[in-house]
Parts: structure tokens; sequence; C-alpha cells
């Protein structure tokens, strides 16, 4: 039990860091109908600058600051690079954020070396958020930090780390400001209009291709702010751009291209696949065998039925990718058609 | 033309002639190692560790080894990929390499064995030497076991061997939980251990048993909730670089306190993720520990020194050291006869005298179980410095980890 809970709590936690860079990737492409390839770049260098920088002005300004500097990076590479490319289509505007994903994890190399860095999270992160206690009479309890020695000794304990409690906490404080940006001031009014009809907005005056820049570079600075928490609980390397670049486009297609909830509903489930299916050690075998068919080692097809939940746990993301596309082309809460 | 012939034959048997005087042959020729491992990927820091270390380790030979060669290397990344590896094995020998060593990964290992086996066969007179030096999979010297490959890091038979003897004296292991990289090596270590375990300590129980993804996973807390779930008191993994490294923070994370049996601990990131939180829990099966005595450890010494970073493939010393006696026997560094000399070689090594069993080409040596330790005044290194390092817990000689092989040898 206790341990379900924890693993439902992971599940939830990384499709929430999941969201914190789908919610960017998603806007830019409703809003310039550019898939950017080099948003999971984005999250990378912000983990890489908020290194640098935590190791300058300490974490918590670097949490704030490091966000701003990829935002402005990514507002400054749409200004100098995108937007001249945009008028030849959208295949060169894939392409040239494809080739910077490249030269973005050439030069992090460079700067910061092949090998990860030790970003480690401040005093206040670090150890767990609060303990699970489990014991035979009570029950299922809960301590915050960590809970005594003695009272583990008794009873079962899990703890949940402080890193991934901030996660969440990050991702739903952005859901919430993002969500009021959008629906309840100007810019985000402004912005909304843009994505539907951008020469309707221009005839009234708004600038729109400073519009999209924004868009961009926001889109970037959450990314950046997901790369430093990501950076703190998971690992600071080269190959976390590519780690998590193939996932969020799957996030991005199953969620609906453009929709902001989608890329929620869609986040969490994906964190959940990735979480929840590894804790499970059944097979279609063992489900055959529950239901009172015959199966063993000379039935057709064994080596593929004998395969565990937990073992094929890493293709079910893209597998849901492959379905969604078959049978919903617009994702979960999209709203256009391919 | 006959002449001709005739004439270039007197002279070159006079060249000969002329040479012989200095008795070795060999002397002063350069012989290229090439050498392919992962230098991009998740596992990229391990490989840039162990080119440094050959590098390092050739200088050290440079300044005088038996056979009186230079050695070089020629490094080429193969992402870790069983495809880029054969590939790499082409280049290498389109370059005149004829001594390959490869390490990361038995995929990559099994592909270049073959593509090494397939060249001698259609190439004879120019061929080509696998040093394997890491890639661990019994397999490689038993059932498809290759003349032309040489192991020097003791196999996962024999890593569990050593590790299941242990075990029969930790009488508070009882439930272990094995966790593993799927792909040969991880699924051989799997195998073995329930098969050791089961024959050793019939009273543990083995409470898990999973395969993740090589160098794909980063976060290993269901992995680790799955652990706790499974109220494991040991777990043992033959996982190694990131892989263990991660495994190690989500489980130090989640306050999961165990035993960990591993084979990799000290790889490259792994002791940093290690730190204070797992001492006295972690114990690792080597060939070797961090406070080696004599030359070695002193070489370990420089090159901290030299690169801040921590010399831990000492099978780099045993590959040049194999080399350099089997040239100076063989007086030549003709890859076909050197590979005939080492069969059945012994020479010296850190760990006394270790020899290349003739059956199946696997280097019989003593192995070490250490446990992650904070140094003291006895074993003052300090690992990635951490100021913790891996301390011998118990030295099995070689002839007890030594398992039997079952290679049909084909000796050309």
């Amino acid at each position: 039990m206790d341990q379900t809970v924890i693993n439902v709590l992971n599940g939830l936690s990384s499709g929430l860091l999941l969201f914190m860079l789908s919610s960017g990737l998603t806007l830019i492409f409703s809003m310039m109908g550019v898939l950017n390839f080099a948003h999971a770049s984005f999250y990378m260098i912000g983990a890489y600058v908020g290194f640098s920088l935590t190791g300058i002005v300490g974490f918590w300004p670097a949490l704030v600051l490091a966000p701003l500097l990829v935002g402005l990076l990514g507002a400054g590479f749409e200004r100098t690079s995108l937007r001249r490319v945009h008028k030849f289509g959208h295949v060169p505007e894939l392409l040239i954020t494809f080739g910077l994903s490249y030269v973005v994890l050439e030069i992090v190399q460079i700067v910061w070396g092949r090998t990860p860095v030790t970003f480690d999270p401040p005093a206040f992160l670090q150890g767990p958020a609060f303990t699970l206690v489990q014991s035979g009479d009570s029950g299922l309890s809960l301590a915050l930090g960590a809970a005594s020695d003695a009272l583990c000794q008794a009873a079962k304990c899990s703890r949940f780390p402080m890193t991934r409690a901030f996660m969440m906490l990050v991702a739903l404080l952005m859901l919430l400001s993002l969500w009021l940006l959008l629906t309840r001031t100007r810019i985000g009014l402004v912005i909304q209009a843009s994505l539907t009809h951008p020469e309707m907005v221009e005839a009234l005056g708004h600038n729109v291709p400073r519009v999209f820049m924004l868009v961009f570079g926001s889109g970037c600075a959450l990314a950046g702010l997901a790369g430093v928490i990501g950076g703190i609980t998971f690992i600071t390397e080269p190959a976390m751009a590519a780690v998590v670049g193939s996932i969020i486009f799957v996030v991005v297609v199953v969620g609906g291209m453009g929709s902001l909830a989608g890329a929620f509903v869609a986040s969490i489930l994906i964190g959940l696949l990735q979480t929840l299916p590894l804790t499970v050690d059944a097979s279609l075998a063992d489900a055959m065998k529950l239901l009172g068919a015959q199966v063993g080692p000379t039935t057709p097809g064994w080596p593929l039925l004998r395969i565990t939940l937990a073992q094929a746990a890493p293709i079910l993301p893209y597998l849901l990718l492959v379905l969604i596309l078959i049978f919903r082309p617009k994702g979960l809460l999209g709203t256009r058609e391919g | 033309m006959q002449v001709a012939s005739t004439r270039l034959t007197i002279t070159l048997a006079l060249g000969l002639t002329l040479a012989a005087p200095a008795a070795l042959a060999q002397k002063g020729q350069t012989v290229k190692i090439g050498w392919i491992d992962p230098l991009s990927g998740l596992m990229a820091p391990v490989g840039q560790n162990q080119i440094k270390s050959y590098q390092f380790i050739a200088e050290h030979f440079n300044r005088g080894n038996a056979a009186g060669v230079k050695f070089e290397m020629v490094p080429i990344d193969n992402k870790l990929s069983p495809q880029e590896s054969t590939n790499a094995v082409k280049s290498l020998i389109d370059q005149g390499v004829r001594y390959i060593v490869q390490g990361n990964g038995s995929g990559a290992a099994l592909a270049i064995m073959d593509a090494v086996q397939k060249h001698n066969e259609r190439n004879p007179g120019k061929e080509v030497v696998y040093i394997n030096y890491a890639a661990v999979d019994p397999d490689l010297t038993n059932s498809k076991c290759s003349y032309w490959h040489f192991r020097l890091d003791a196999d996962t038979s024999m890593k569990m061997e050593a590790l299941t003897t242990f075990m029969k004296d930790q009488k508070d292991i009882k439930k272990v939980y094995l966790i593993n990289q799927n792909y040969s090596h991880g699924q051989q270590v799997s195998r073995f251990a329930k098969e050791m375990i089961a024959a050793k300590r019939p009273d543990v129980q083995v409470v898990g048993d999973d395969l993740h993804p090589l160098a794909q996973v980063r976060d290993f807390a269901p992995y680790v909730a799955k652990i706790k779930a499974a109220g494991a008191d040991t777990v043992l993994t033959g996982n190694w670089g990131s892989d263990l490294t991660l495994l190690v923070k989500a489980a130090s994370d989640a306050g999961l306190n165990v035993k960990f049996l591993t084979y990799y601990a000290s790889v490259t990131g792994t002791p940093t993720a290690l730190g204070a939180a797992a001492a006295d829990r972690v114990y690792m099966v080597a060939y070797a520990n961090s406070n080696m005595p004599g030359e070695i450890g002193k070489l370990a010494d420089q090159f901290k020194a030299k690169f801040n970073d921590d010399y831990y493939t000492l099978a780099t010393y045993h590959a040049f050291q194999m080399l350099a006696t089997a040239m100076a026997q063989a007086k030549t560094t003709d890859a076909a006869k050197v590979a005939a000399t080492m069969e059945g070689l012994k020479f010296k090594s850190f760990n006394g005298e270790v020899e290349m069993r003739k059956a199946d080409h696997q280097l019989q040596q003593g192995l070490y179980i250490t446990v992650w330790k904070k140094a003291d005044a006895k074993n003052p290194y300090s690992v990635e410095n951490t100021g913790y390092n891996f301390q011998t817990v118990k030295y099995y000689e070689p002839y007890v980890a030594s398992t039997p092989t079952s290679c049909q040898m084909k000796r050309p």
C-alpha cells in the first residue's frame, strides 16, 4: 500500500515535470506552427546555466535567473534565426530547430564537458519531504520530514524526496499562473487572438512578431525552469536533452497539438505510464492462466506472451503515441485534425 | 625475373642477419592498439576515463617494457553500439592496427569477436587479436569462445562465485533483489546469481529479478519503490555507469537502507553518488581495490595528479603487460604469433602471477570483495575526492573464483 502511494506520487511528479516542458512546446506550436526540436535543449541549458549560476549567486537566485536567461536566449534565437526562415515555410523552420539542438549539445559539451556535473539541491531540498509509515496495527500514517529511526524500526517507512515534492509544487504553481496569464490578462488575450487570427490582431495594431518572440522566449524559459529542477532531481549531463526530447513529443501529440489542457492531461498520463507498469511483474501469459487457459513454453508466441509489463514499460508511451495517431490523430484534447 | 627475386631474397636475408645481433626483432617497433568504446552518450564518461587510462599506462610502458616496443592508442567511439563496433574494427584494420581492445558492453564485444574471427579466416597473415578488458558475459569464453579473443576481466561466473562465497558468511543477507541491465551481461548476472545463490545459500530468498533498458533510465524511483515493496535487505546488481549511479541516487533519496552487492561501483560517477550516505553498505567484487600497493598504486596517484580522475580500469595494465611479455617471448609483434604465445602465458601482475588460461583465454586472477568506507591512514585514497574508498573485506585466490569452461577452442 505505502509503495503504491509512493509510486503514484513518483508518476505524478515526473508527469508534472513533463508538463513544464511540454507546455512551452505546445504553446510555441499552436502559435507559430513550429515544432521546436530544440525545446529539450533549452531544458538542458536551463540545468547547466542553473548549475553555473548556483556556484555564483546560490541556488534560489539561480532558480529565477536561469529560466530568465534561457528565455532571453530563446527570444534571441527566434528574433535572429527563426524569424528569418519563417518566410520559407515550415520545413526550414523545423530544420533550423533541429540543427540548433545539435549546436546546443556540442556547445554544452565544450563548455561543461561530457561528463555529468554534480548539481546538488540546496540543503533545504535535500532529504525527504515526508515519510509514509506503514505499521501493522495503526495502518498508514504520514510524518513530515524524516521519521525517527525508532519509529521506522517498528514499521515500514518510505520517504518521498523533497526535490520531487518541490517539482510538483513548482509545476502546479506554473500551471496556475499560466492559466491566469492566458485567460485573465490583456497580453493573454492578445496571445490567444494571435493563435487563431494573427492578421486581425495585427490590423488592430499589435506587433504580432513580437508576441511570437515573447511566446517563444517564455516557452524556452519554462523549459529552462524545468531544467533547473530536473537537473537537481535527476542528473545534469549532456544526454539529458535527448532523454526527454522524444518523450515530450509523445506528450504533445497525445495531448493534442497546441492544447495546453491536453498537454497537462497527457503529461500526467505519460508520467504514470512510465512509472506504474514498472512495478507489475505479470505478463500476458499470467493473465491467460488466470482466465484458465493452458499456457506454457510450447504455446505459439510464448516469447511475446511471457514478457512482463515491467519489461514492456519503456515502450508503452510510444505505443500510446502510435495508437493515438491511428485512432485519434488530433490527440486527446486537440481541436484541429492532423 | 628469377635473378631479381633471388637477389631480393639475398638482400632480405642479409638484412635479417644484420639485424639479428640486436636479438629482439621487435625492438623499437610501434604497436598500434585500436580502442573501441563509447565516447558519447550516457556511458561516455566511462569511456573517457578508460581511454585516458590506456594512454597513461601506454606512456608508462613506453618508458620501458620487456619487449622494447612502443605502444600507440588509436581510439574510436562506438557509441556503445555493436553495429558501430563492427565498422570500427574494419576502419582500424584498414589503418594497419593488429591489436584491438574493448570492454564496455558484451553486445559490442560479441560483434567485435565475430568481425575479428571473420577477418582472420579470410586474411591469413594479417591476423588481428582482440583483447577484451571488461566485457564479462561468460558466453564469450564458453559457448561462443574464439581463439582471437583474450579476456582480462573476471567473467560474471567468476565474480558471482566470489560474491556468493562471500555471502555464505553474511548471515544477515536473507532477501536478495536482482536488478540488472537488459542485455547479455545483465541477463547473465541475473542467471548466475540465481543459480549460485540457490547452490550456496539455499535459505536466501530472491525476492525480485528486474531487467531494465541499458543506459536509458534516468529515474530509478519506481524500481526503488518496487525493491522496498519486496522487502529486500540486499540488492545485487551488475549495473555500471549511469545505470548504477542513478540507482544509488534514487535509493538514497527514498531512504532505501539495504546492502548493495555490485560489480562496478568504482566506475566514473558512481562513487560521487554513493557519498557518505552509502558508507559500509556498498560492496564490490573486482580484481582490485582502491589502495593497491606497489607500482600500480603509484600509477593511480600519478593519474589522479595528472587528470584529477580515478584510475579504476586496472586491466589496462594487464593488457600492456601481457602484450609486452608475449612479444618479448615471441620476438615479434606479429599478431598471430603473439596470440599463440599469449595462450597459457603467465605474467607478473599487481596481484601476483596471473595466467591467461589456454583452454578459453580467460585470465585467471585473484578477486577482492571490497566495501565503500571512509578513507583512513591505512587506506588513504580518496575516490572522486569523496573521502571514501573501496577497502578489502576479503581476498580470494585465483583458484577460488575459477570456473570451468565449456569452450571448444578452434585453433588455426
